[in-house]
């Protein structure tokens, strides 16, 4: 077991990635010298060289798009969106060409890409360096989209991701980069949990609290508040945001009979939507309240004074679990 | 090679009538071999014929198809006519190891790379959207987004160059040409592809038929410099090539395409052309240029300039000529009826390679759609 940060763990499961398999490329802007703006990429290219670890012009379309080319001919590149709000300038190429070129191929061709995204709020940045935007992404077939929450998550997830043969967008709680902990980093990559399963990360009985990314160690530190009030919450880190992975979630709900959901991007028609339907559509007789959402509000993101009253806290979540239990 | 030509004009001025471009040219619509101080073709008889024949063979699938968009058995039909020359020419420039990039209009490329012309017209009959391998053709699926393919056609050079496959062996090192039209030169992919195939002195050729129109927008719209001269603000050279020129477009593809895989990086070719149809089956260009115009490139056709050489050369005789019309007009007649035999596929099928993984999300739902559909089984 190592102590990590969440920030290291990513860099570590990278030069993993890197070490098991040559034809895995990093790209971005500045993940060479600089080690990427967050240092995730700290040291690859120093160790694998710049045609392995490769700074790009500043264009993200051209970031991905090349990428694209670059898995035709059978690299499997990991491309670092700098800040989530960058993303949109790459949002023809990964909705209309990442996620269809296997389809649109009838499965002849595969782009084994992976699309990592520092996402989320509370660092007191300006514009654009806070958002959420998983949903128009989940929101998209043909790609697959995962957030992890804690350093072992990052570490084995993104391993998996570079692995794998579907394209994937990876969520990186920015905000949980310096948080640390334990990492068994002698455990094979096989024997990890699996890439699309929601896992149950706090055993309860009362109200079960779902989230991802950044929001499980809100839900995590909501339901340690709860229990002293003698609520014992269970929470589920869904992981894996496309596909979801709803067994679990309905299996909890089904014995709680409460269910409410956290993220940080907007209620409307986010995350939260998805899940709200599909918990009415399997557990209907079994909820004693609606699905109630803790979320960001239907603005944008606002100025970084005023971020904490919008990202959801644990009072917010603690508020929605007495509605729930007020129904 | 990028030498500026002309002043762009000025804001507000005038133009009276489009200007003659000065491009490489090889061949006069006249049938006239010229010499040109870079650029030469030093093809035998036989192939001068072969070129010939590539140029009413693709002229005659394509009027088969829009014959068939007609009738209804296609949804639409983007033709290349007019075009014939600027295809043939680059597509018979590509080496067998090259890599294509098209968009949704490259059939004259797509025959040339000896790939079965029945291809793509699953794409326009509705029943696939391309649906083969383009690594193994060598040749990429249609890319009806504009310019989107320029940049996987830059990063698949740039993994050329990774792979040590770029030197001095024609035999061996590989290339790739990257086709697109006069529109997408406004669109920021292709800029960008530019960048990065500068930036990493990437194997590709970026080729540009230019053809005067984005659907109904002229080339003014796009640009107030030629599109070649656009490459020496990225850095690397650009080239005007009379499109309807099928020896020039060779020649000029040709060198461009070693030059990129012996490792000077990449090129762009313009290649000056005329849209002759309109833009797909759905446009009617009447209502945005005038006849005159498209009568004066009438007199430029890129296929009777070639039978006028041959003839000049005594190269052929009506016989040929009338052999080459007859196969042209059989492998028409049986594109026609594969097309026609075409099956609509299963619909469940659609649930088919959305992820190479799977998904359990789209695995049930084609299961639901599956339950539906057999629920009605012996119901009606």
């Amino acid at each position: 077991m190592e102590t990590l940060t969440l920030g290291k763990a990513l860099n570590l499961g990278l030069r993993r990635a890197m070490e098991d398999d040559s034809k895995v490329l990093i790209m971005g802007e500045d993940v060479g010298k600089l080690g990427g703006v967050f240092r995730i990429t700290d040291g690859l290219q120093k160790d694998f060289g710049d045609e392995r670890v490769i700074d790009t012009p500043l264009a993200e379309a051209g970031i991905v798009g090349t990428a694209i080319g670059l898995a035709l001919r059978g690299y499997r590149p990991v491309v670092e969106i700098q800040f989530d709000g960058f993303v949109y300038p790459a949002y023809d190429q990964i909705v209309c060409q990442v996620a269809k070129l296997h389809y649109r191929s009838q499965g002849k061709v595969k782009l084994p890409m992976v699309i990592r995204i520092p996402f989320g709020g509370g660092i007191g940045a300006v514009e654009h360096h806070s958002e959420s935007p998983e949903a128009y992404f989940a929101h998209t077939a043909g790609l697959k989209v995962v957030a992890c929450s804690n350093p072992s998550d990052a570490y084995w997830m993104i391993q998996q991701a570079v692995a794998s043969d579907d394209p994937i967008v990876f969520f990186e709680p920015k905000r949980r980069y310096w948080e640390k902990g334990e990492v068994d980093t002698s455990a094979t990559l096989s024997s990890a949990f699996p890439l699309h399963a929601s896992r149950v990360v706090r055993p309860g009985t009362d109200a079960t609290v779902l989230a991802y990314g950044p929001m499980v160690r809100t839900a995590l530190d909501a339901a340690t508040a709860a229990a002293e009030d003698g609520r014992n919450l269970e929470v589920i880190d869904l992981r894996s945001l496309s596909p979801l992975d709803m067994a679990p979630v309905y299996d909890s709900v089904r014995r709680t009979g409460r269910a409410v959901v956290v993220h940080e991007a907007a209620g409307n028609l986010g995350m939260g939507a998805e899940l709200a339907a599909r918990i009415s559509e399997e557990c209907f007789y079994s909820l004693e309240a609606p699905v109630l959402r803790v979320t960001g509000y239907d603005i944008p993101y606002p100025a970084s004074r005023v971020e904490e009253e919008f990202l959801p806290d644990l009072d917010r979540v603690l508020d929605a679990v007495d509605r729930s239990f007020g129904w | 090679m990028t030498r500026v030509e002309r002043a762009a004009p000025r804001r507000g001025g005038k133009r009276s009538g489009p200007p003659e471009p000065e491009f490489v040219q090889l061949l006069t619509p006249e049938g006239e071999r010229v010499e040109h101080p870079e650029y030469s073709v030093d093809f035998t008889d036989d192939e001068l014929r072969g070129l010939y024949r590539d140029l009413v063979t693709v002229r005659k699938l394509d009027a088969e198809a829009t014959a068939l968009q007609r009738q209804g058995e296609l949804g639409i039909w983007a033709s290349l006519l007019g075009q014939e020359a600027a295809q043939v020419g680059s597509g018979r420039a590509l080496r067998p190891q090259d890599m294509a990039f098209p968009t949704y209009r490259e059939h004259g490329v797509l025959y040339c790379r000896n790939i079965d012309p029945i291809m793509p017209l699953g794409l326009f009959r509705g029943v696939d959207q391309g649906g083969w391998d383009p690594v193994a053709n060598r040749f990429n699926t249609y890319t009806i987004v504009i310019g989107a393919q320029t940049l996987h056609a830059t990063g698949y050079a740039m993994g050329i160059a990774k792979d040590g496959k770029v030197g001095d062996d024609d035999e061996t090192s590989e290339a790739v040409i990257a086709f697109f039209g006069d529109g997408a030169t406004s669109q920021g992919d292709v800029n960008e592809a530019f960048i990065f195939g500068s930036v990493y002195h990437a194997p590709i050729v970026f080729f540009c038929q230019n053809n005067q129109y984005a659907i109904s927008e002229p080339l003014e719209r796009q640009t107030r410099i030629p599109l070649y001269q656009r490459a020496a603000g990225f850095g690397f050279p650009g080239i005007r090539v009379d499109g309807n020129d099928v020896l020039a477009t060779y020649a000029v593809t040709r060198a461009a395409l070693d030059n990129a895989r012996h490792g000077q990086g990449p090129t762009l070719i313009e290649a000056y052309t005329y849209r002759m149809g309109a833009h797909t089956t759905s446009d009617d260009p009447t209502r945005y240029r005038v006849a005159s115009e498209v009568e004066a490139w009438q007199a430029k056709d890129p296929v009777i300039r070639m039978r006028l050489l041959l003839e000049k050369q005594g190269l052929a005789d009506e016989a040929f000529f009338a052999q080459v019309d007859e196969r042209a007009k059989v492998e028409a007649v049986a594109l026609r009826e594969r097309v026609l035999s075409m099956p609509d596929p299963d619909p469940a099928t659609m649930f088919d390679h959305v992820y190479p993984n799977g998904s359990p999300l789209v695995d049930a739902q084609k299961k639901q759609f599956q339950a539906y559909h057999a629920s009605f089984e012996g119901s009606h």
